[in-house]
């Protein structure tokens, strides 16, 4: 049905599915176990070229999902997570290039993971799901590339999660990717960052209504789930944010309670975002992609990061945000230097940014400008055809 | 500042075609992306300030965000053929090791500095009794960059001490919209020097202390 699109954004879109790995060519997994049919939400936005060089592969974080940027529907309220990046005119420019977004595996977002029906038992997976690491995650996307007739990404790029995925093809494709652009992320899990994630994962188990993960069609963890989301989005933000957007404000109120009933309104905007949470998102999920991240390091097996970024050969943009404590800008820093030891072509951007590691999100101006400028750069130097104007 | 700074003309002069240069402290490229479009060199560089970073990449360059003071330290020996410091010696904190990090990482380095015993500031100072401020020096003693000011002779001294060779030197001022002195006593009349340093690599013994 054709409508306007809005300035900006890439107006109406439709989540896609693609199935690959099919018994008997089940994709094999890093930590052992085969996984197949396999199954791979996405969306796209712009178009392709004529020689297929102009795609940018968008790589969501832990809750993310495939729907990076505009409306399923025109009144849609809620545009994609990173529709202030995506679009005509935007950091990545749905005019020059097309762009496609996947659900991770092990997700609940229409992509496999532990919801999906197992096909042998014709029951939820639950925690009979393998384990899944960032690199099947990106060998799964491979399939999906492959599929779209797309032999070389023009870039991959992604925050958080989707960062560790931006270096992980980088380092698994480097014939695939011509530009990588990993922000605000890590080339491995630290003790502190899997601590967090291990608090949520208990959080989830310790509640009654986990049972053992069954609980498909019954009363699901809630409590736990929003437990782990409470604690996931302290980290997001900063010290400083937080000051900003609630202080010591009360709310619903004008005098403190003296009670164990939410007074602040730091308190009462957890509990919401906890709740809002468990609305979307599934348990076991939370539980097999924390532990993904929690696995990534990239310098194994060698223990050398350096070693590991040999046969890299893309061109790299890394972004990190001063005031991002959970993946702060020193680890973004380890990649720059072990990039750059290898003699990549790396350009390294700390933005002074005050909202924490949920800048890559929120703060889109400076970062904007900046993936713009790069990529622009990169498509000119490499004589990307960007597709013809119009319809 | 109208045109090309003349100690940018200068740089560009002494750098040749087609080199990979690493530029120190390269601020918004304007040298790093006039010696990538007239002389074809492959050029990365190092900035501290956010700012600088973002109009490198807008100026389509390839640049890290990064403190000179520690930036060296990760770069295999001989990584580059030329390493620029321009105007920026004076404002690290360890001139010293920035220089033999950059003769290390570099075949050969590029140093612009100003020459703290001109005679503009040695009048200024004699006459005024007052530390030195001019048009290219224009900072207040409490709030300026530049901490570690030397002379000609100083910087000259220090390289025959240090093994370091001095290939060329360009004596500048910023009189008549900027010009080369070709005349003698520089370290009275040279404002700044722009100068071409090497150094053969010392062996592993040498460098341990």
């Amino acid at each position: 049905m054709p409508h306007r699109k809005e300035p900006g954004s890439v107006g109406v879109v439709k989540k896609k599915q693609f199935t690959c790995c099919e018994p008997p060519h089940e994709l094999e997994l890093e930590g052992g176990g085969r996984l197949g049919p396999i199954t791979i939400a996405y969306e796209t936005y712009g178009r392709l070229n004529k020689d297929r060089t102009n795609a940018l592969l968008i790589l969501h974080a832990l809750s993310g999902d495939a729907h990076a940027a505009g409306k399923y529907f025109a009144e849609d309220a809620k545009p994609g997570w990173w529709d202030n990046t995506i679009g005509p005119g935007k950091a990545f420019d749905t005019d020059k290039f097309y762009v496609i977004c996947s659900n991770v595996i092990g997700g609940c977002q229409g992509s496999t993971g532990p919801s999906s029906i197992h096909p042998a038992t014709g029951k939820p997976f639950a925690l009979s799901f393998p384990i899944v690491t960032v690199n099947d995650m990106v060998r799964a996307q491979a399939r999906l590339v492959d599929h779209l007739g797309i032999e070389r990404l023009f870039a991959v790029a992604g925050g958080s999660m989707g960062g560790m995925q931006a270096l992980q093809w980088a380092v698994s494709y480097p014939d695939r990717v011509l530009a990588s652009i990993p922000i605000a992320t890590t080339a491995k899990h630290s003790p502190q960052q899997i601590a967090f994630n291990q608090v949520g994962r208990a959080a989830i188990m310790a509640d009654p209504n986990f049972a053992d993960g069954e609980y498909y069609g019954r009363e699901v963890p809630k409590d736990g789930l929003a437990l782990a989301r409470m604690v996931g989005h302290i980290t997001y933000l900063s010290d400083d944010s937080m000051h900003e957007k609630f202080g010591r404000r009360l709310r619903g109120k004008k005098t403190l309670g003296y009670s164990f009933n939410l007074d602040f309104e730091v308190e009462t905007y957890l509990r919401y975002k906890g709740d809002a949470f468990v609305s979307r998102f599934d348990a076991n999920s939370y539980l097999y992609i924390t532990k993904a991240i929690d696995y990534f390091d990239l310098s194994l097996p060698s223990g050398s990061l350096v070693k590991a970024l040999e046969k890299v050969r893309s061109k790299f943009l890394v972004i990190s945000f001063k005031s991002d404590w959970l993946y702060p800008p020193y680890q973004s820093k380890e990649i720059v230097k072990a990039l750059m030891v290898n003699g990549v072509d790396i350009t390294y951007c700390e933005i002074d940014s005050r909202y924490g590691h949920d800048a890559f999100l929120l703060d889109a101006g400076e970062m904007s400008k900046i993936i713009r400028n790069f990529l622009e750069n990169v498509a000119v130097r490499n004589g990307i055809a960007f597709p013809a104007a119009g319809a | 500042m109208q045109g090309t700074r003349i100690d940018y003309s200068v740089i560009l002069g002494l750098i040749p075609a087609g080199k990979k240069v690493l530029d120190l402290g390269c601020g918004d490229g304007t040298l790093l992306a006039g010696l990538v479009q007239t002389k074809g060199v492959i050029g990365r560089g190092i900035e501290i300030s956010e700012e600088g970073v973002r109009a490198c990449i807008a100026k389509g360059l390839t640049v890290l965000q990064g403190d000179i003071d520690e930036g060296l330290r990760d770069y295999p020996d001989r990584s580059f053929d030329y390493i620029i410091l321009n105007q920026t010696l004076q404002a690290v904190k360890k001139p010293d090791v920035v220089l033999s990090e950059m003769l290390r990482v570099g075949e050969k380095a590029v140093v612009g500095l100003p020459n703290f015993a001109f005679w503009r500031m040695r009048l200024y100072l004699l006459f005024n009794g007052r530390m030195p401020k001019t048009d290219f020096l224009p900072y207040d003693w409490y709030d300026t960059p530049n901490i570690h000011f030397c002379s000609i002779l100083d910087f000259e001294e220090y390289c025959g001490r240090k093994s370091i060779t001095v290939e060329k030197r360009v004596c500048l001022s910023t009189d008549r919209g900027g010009r080369v002195l070709k005349g003698a006593r520089p370290n009275l009349f040279a404002e700044s020097a722009v100068y071409l340093l090497s150094r053969r690599m010392p062996a592993a013994s040498e460098r341990a202390g």
